[in-house]
């Protein structure tokens, strides 16, 4: 009897300590699927067999400032880096749980001299005036529908996606405001510059969300980047907005029978933040120095067709390490893409975020 | 009730279509579990019968799924914290759960009902409250996101499984065993348990195998109060429901049925010897 | 009854103590040791189980930010009331300059501009752009220069929402949690009917677990009296049955659910199959009412079988038999005889598969879609995703006290003491 217990508690006394963190290994928080996986082989790989640091993976990129903050009020920081779209980062930035940043001490200059500052694209580092954001990558959302669905016909405006007619069968959209009520609004016949103007009155919301009603009922919301491409093959709906990175994976890797459509894609940045107090904070800088330098931001469009945020980095992005396609021409921000493009309003949607989730909510409930 | 020989049609058709019903209810209950056993088995990554599984195609079935679980470092990392957390779990809560139970069962203890009432509590508060409560309080405290913060949590939520089944078992607990006993001449502390805890021993196993079973399957908790470090197959369950069915996820389920299959028994097992023990047999 | 002393009419035990007082402390130690047993666990629960459940009634009315991060703004406003309806004199706008020049400095105005927004949307920008320029402000005329950053300052209602604000304590939580607001004379009223979620969401989550409730009454009536009237070893062989389901993971169960509702899965196959629907006209039975009302069900009618079994094992057939002896048919004696006596277990299992309906969380979340999800799915977002602390908290206030009145009346029909578990 004495034995045994001994032998349990014996066990558990290691079971503990096999699971603290070992003090060389970095814990950095993504959002999961084909992106981490291209984060992974572009950045965590070469690092760690550069310097030995181990880099565990943490999925929960998508309650990532929520969980930032929990952990901060406890005191309690168990995160080094985290992934965050420019607009939390914003209000990581605000409420004081992110790092403030210096381009000079934290970022590689270009090959060519240039310094970071002026490397990266022009208010990346400064999104909405704060200065806590990394960015990594310009991505955006944009449509993406099976060939098979529409009998030949190929969806190739942001009206497409309202006409159930023209294009029937469902849609998946993202189970946010962001992005839909802009759409729904270009749909609508707004212009892409007054949109933001029009969402300032009310009767340009409602006039968005009754654009909206029109396919309420043939709508699947999604709230993960894996689900729109799944959601397709499973032909569960026939068009869906997605990250263009998802969408690119699923047609080049697994070879599924889907077309994008750009109009009007709604771009954002996506980057890394810093949380204050970070425990390994020289690691940290030499991880972020080596993982946002040039040649890195355009290795990791070697996985998956997100722009690099750098301008030193885009001649040299290339061809898809495993299947050798060009990967320039299916860069969000290539000329043939990007004919329209709507540019996301931060500061707007820091202030409406709130008020627009509690209407997107209760209409989604009704 | 057998049909007697003098029944009327009606009643014939009765006693027919009534167990009829009967046994399409049963398949309910029944059937979701055991359709995705074979399931697991599908050799594409589909939801449903293929055409060649239909047939008994040997071509249609594989292990790929198994071999999958197997291998996948972070379903291993969540099965050790799945049992890990769980055994903890349920020591510290059989442990303070059969104590209060001792306590609750005797005559003279002070405040019965209201502290039952205080004691059963966690398995009748909504999970999302406690999950959300704990979060926000073990956040200040320090707790959140470590392996002793889920296991407290998980404790918290096993022990009123242990305190009514050990209660129920002192209920027919014949309290001159004890005074014999003593008059014996044993001493209280070998009265305890060379007497006491062999009868209520079956009552604190199947309450100790509630409170494993609770904490195992628990997720609403485990994602608020733990991190990634705490993941559990019921975490890793949920969230791979949530971004895509790999039907690696179906040989998971298939193993836990299994699991649930063998505890059952044990616990049909301990339910006919405590039966035995008192006297009484299974009919 | 030797040893003891007789004096006067007290019966004593053997150290001279009167019995009665020896009694009494005999008594009491034994009453002490029994708490003593029970202590440990009480103190484990009340400190990690009772004491967060406080803490989450705590956040739902705490609103100490508005103090700390404009201390100076909210003194100076004591004096200033918004009915007056003019403009705080400039004392006020020097004070909310220091303030905002130090929350800036902190960081600690981001978070106030945050829990300001919830009740007046555009506060978020309007703390963010003053505070940028703050700094920079000279020292006279405070007023102007604020309100040429942003029009808003000049806003009388802005003004009475921080001045509202100002308590520790706020409704302002529980006023959302119910779909009301203060408008902009500080009186409650309703929401804009766009923005009303949590009160249908409210009916939705009790209409729904009312509906289960009654859908696994009526299935499970049959099945515990079944196993009622058969012999002992056919019952034991057929609770399993039911006792598989109680002890299969909840997630397993779920996606079983979704393999067999899905569009493209077993059940809509089947009914393509044997021709009672075309392939395109595939039902939708999963991420919507359907879903979450099929999965839940089977998910909770153990719950129900369980304690009608045991009220139904307890009813002696010699009843139904003598009704019969009387002359009632099967029916009428079934009727007036039978179910009547089983009403307290229709209670007990009713009451508890309630209670749990509509605390659940996972099943809906997994298989109810848009129009299938509860209440804590709601409480979940806003932990997790839209970090309004305040209104989770809240919702969690309002739904705890409405399990805690079914809990009581469980009490009341069945007894706390009396609760099995098969």
């Amino acid at each position: 009897m004495k034995k045994t217990i001994s032998a349990i508690a014996a066990a558990g006394v290691m079971a503990f300590a096999a699971n603290t963190q070992a003090a060389d290994s970095l814990t950095i928080v993504s959002w999961g699927g084909a992106y981490t996986a291209s984060q992974t082989k572009a950045y965590h790989d070469p690092y760690t067999k550069m310097t030995g640091t181990k880099i565990v993976n943490d999925d929960s990129a998508s309650e990532g400032l929520a969980k930032l903050r929990a952990q901060i009020e406890a005191k309690n920081l168990t995160w080094d880096i985290i992934d965050m779209v420019a607009s939390d980062s914003i209000t990581a930035c605000d409420e004081g749980l992110a790092m403030e940043i210096d381009p000079a001490e934290w970022l590689a200059a270009a090959p060519d001299g240039t310094p970071a500052a002026k490397d990266f694209f022009d208010g990346t580092l400064v999104p909405g005036g704060t200065n806590c954001f990394i960015p990594q990558i310009v991505y955006s959302t944009t449509f993406g529908y099976r060939i098979d669905a529409f009998g030949g016909k190929k969806p190739t405006k942001i009206a497409d996606v309202f006409d159930l007619k023209k294009f029937p069968g469902k849609r998946a959209l993202e189970k946010k405001p962001i992005g839909n009520l802009e759409w729904a609004l270009i749909a609508d016949g707004v212009p892409a510059k007054d949109v933001y103007k029009a969402l300032d009155s009310k009767a340009g919301v409602d006039r968005a969300f009754k654009k909206l009603d029109t396919i309420k009922s043939q709508t699947v919301w999604w709230t993960k980047g894996a689900q729109p491409p799944q959601l397709l093959a499973d032909s569960e709906v026939a068009m869906a907005s997605a990250y263009n990175g998802r969408l690119f994976n699923a047609i080049a890797v697994e070879k599924q029978p889907f077309g994008m459509m750009w109009d009007y894609q709604v771009f954002d940045l996506d980057g890394w933040v810093i949380p204050k107090g970070v425990k390994n904070l020289a690691e940290v800088k030499k991880y972020i120095k080596f993982a946002t330098d040039t040649q890195r931001l355009a290795d990791q469009a070697k996985y998956i067709s997100y722009g690099p945020a750098r301008k030193s980095s885009a001649p040299l992005v290339g061809k898809h390490a495993e299947l050798g396609i060009d990967m320039k021409p299916h860069m969000p921000t290539d000329p043939n893409n990007a004919k329209t493009v709507l540019n996301f309003d931060y500061v707007w949607w820091a202030d409406h975020r709130a008020e627009m989730d509690e209407r997107f909510n209760a209409w989604l409930a009704k | 009730m057998s049909l007697p020989p003098y029944a009327s049609p009606l009643e014939r058709t009765w006693y027919y279509s009534f167990r009829v019903i009967c046994g399409a209810i049963f398949v309910f209950l029944i059937g979701p579990i055991f359709v995705i056993l074979p399931l697991s088995f599908n050799a594409q990554p589909y939801f449903n019968f293929t055409p060649e599984m239909m047939s008994l195609d040997p071509v249609g079935y594989s292990l790929r799924w198994y071999k999958d679980f197997w291998t996948d470092e972070s379903w291993g990392q969540a099965v050790r914290n799945s049992f890990f957390i769980a055994v903890f779990a349920t020591m510290i809560s059989t442990f303070l759960g059969t104590l209060a139970a001792l306590g609750l069962s005797r005559p003279e203890m002070p405040y019965r009902s209201p502290l039952m009432a205080l004691l059963i509590s966690p398995m009748i508060v909504p999970l999302i409250i406690s999950a959300a409560g704990m979060y926000f309080f073990y956040s200040r405290i320090g707790l959140a996101s470590t392996h002793l913060g889920v296991i407290l949590a998980h404790a918290a939520l096993g022990t009123p499984f242990v305190v009514i089944t050990v209660t129920a078992t002192l209920v027919g607990f014949d309290n001159t065993l004890i005074r014999a006993s003593q008059s014996l001449g044993a001493t209280p502390t070998t009265t305890f348990f060379k007497v006491i805890v062999p009868l209520i021993l079956p009552g604190v196993i199947s309450g100790g195998l509630f409170a494993f079973i609770t904490s195992f399957d628990e997720v609403v908790v485990v994602l608020f109060v733990g991190s990634v470090d705490q993941r559990t197959i019921p975490w890793a369950m949920f969230s791979g429901i949530r971004e895509q069915i790999s039907p690696t996820i179906l040989a998971v389920a298939t193993i836990l049925v299994m699991i649930s299959i063998s505890l059952l028994a044990t616990l049909e097992l301990l339910r006919r010897r405590s039966e035995r023990l008192r006297g009484l047999s299974p009919g | 009854m030797s040893g003891g002393a007789v004096s006067n009419d007290l019966l004593t035990t053997a150290d001279g103590t009167p019995l009665k007082v020896s009694l009494q402390r005999a008594l009491r130690r034994s009453r002490i040791r029994a708490f003593l047993l029970v202590a440990p666990l009480l103190v484990f629960i009340a400190l990690f189980f009772v004491v967060p459940i406080i803490d989450m009634l705590y956040r739902s009315v705490e609103n100490t930010i508005v103090e700390k991060v404009l201390p100076n703004t909210v003194v100076a406003l004591e004096s200033w009331s918004p009915s007056s309806d003019e403009m705080p004199p400039e004392v006020v706008f020097a004070a909310l300059n220091k303030d905002v020049v130090k929350g800036f400095k902190d960081k600690t105005l981001g978070r106030l501009a945050r829990r300001l927004n919830y009740d007046k949307p555009g506060m978020s920008s309007l703390f963010r752009k003053s505070g940028r320029r703050a700094k920079r402000m000279k020292d006279v005329d405070f007023q102007g220069q604020f309100l040429k950053v942003d029009k808003k300052w000049g806003d009388i209602t802005t003004w009475a929402l921080i001045k509202r604000e100002s308590d520790p304590v706020t409704a302002s939580y529980f006023l959302a949690a119910v779909d009301m607001r203060y408008n902009e004379n500080g009186e409650m009223t309703s929401q804009p009917e766009e923005r009303q979620i949590y009160v249908n969401l409210f009916i939705r989550t009790i209409a729904m677990s009312a509906g289960i409730t009654l859908i696994c009454v009526i299935l499970g009536y049959p099945i515990a009296y079944l196993l009622s009237i058969l012999p002992m070893r056919t019952s034991s062989l057929l609770m399993i049955l039911v006792l598989l389901p109680f002890w299969t993971s909840l997630l397993v169960r779920t996606t079983s659910w979704i393999a067999l509702l899905q569009t493209q899965g077993i059940l809509n196959d089947l009914m393509v199959l044997v021709g009672i629907l075309s392939d395109d006209g595939r039902v939708q039975l999963i991420h919507n009412k359907i879903g979450t009302f099929v999965a839940m069900t089977h998910i909770l009618l153990p719950f129900m079988i369980l304690p009608l079994y045991s009220v139904m094992k307890t009813i002696p057939p010699s009843y139904m038999r003598a009704a019969r002896s009387m002359g009632a048919s099967p029916a009428l004696a079934f009727y007036r005889v039978y179910m009547p006596n089983t009403i307290p277990g229709v209670g007990a299992g009713g009451v508890l598969v309630f209670i749990l309906a509509i605390g659940y969380y996972i099943t809906p979340a997994l298989v109810g879609g848009q129009s299938g999800t509860f209440i804590s799915n709601f409480i979940a977002d806003h932990v997790s995703t839209t970090l309004n602390w305040g209104l989770a908290a809240a919702l969690g206030v309002l739904l705890l006290t409405l399990v805690l009145f079914m809990y009581s009346l469980y009490d009341k029909i069945v007894g706390i003491n009396n609760m099995k578990l098969g």
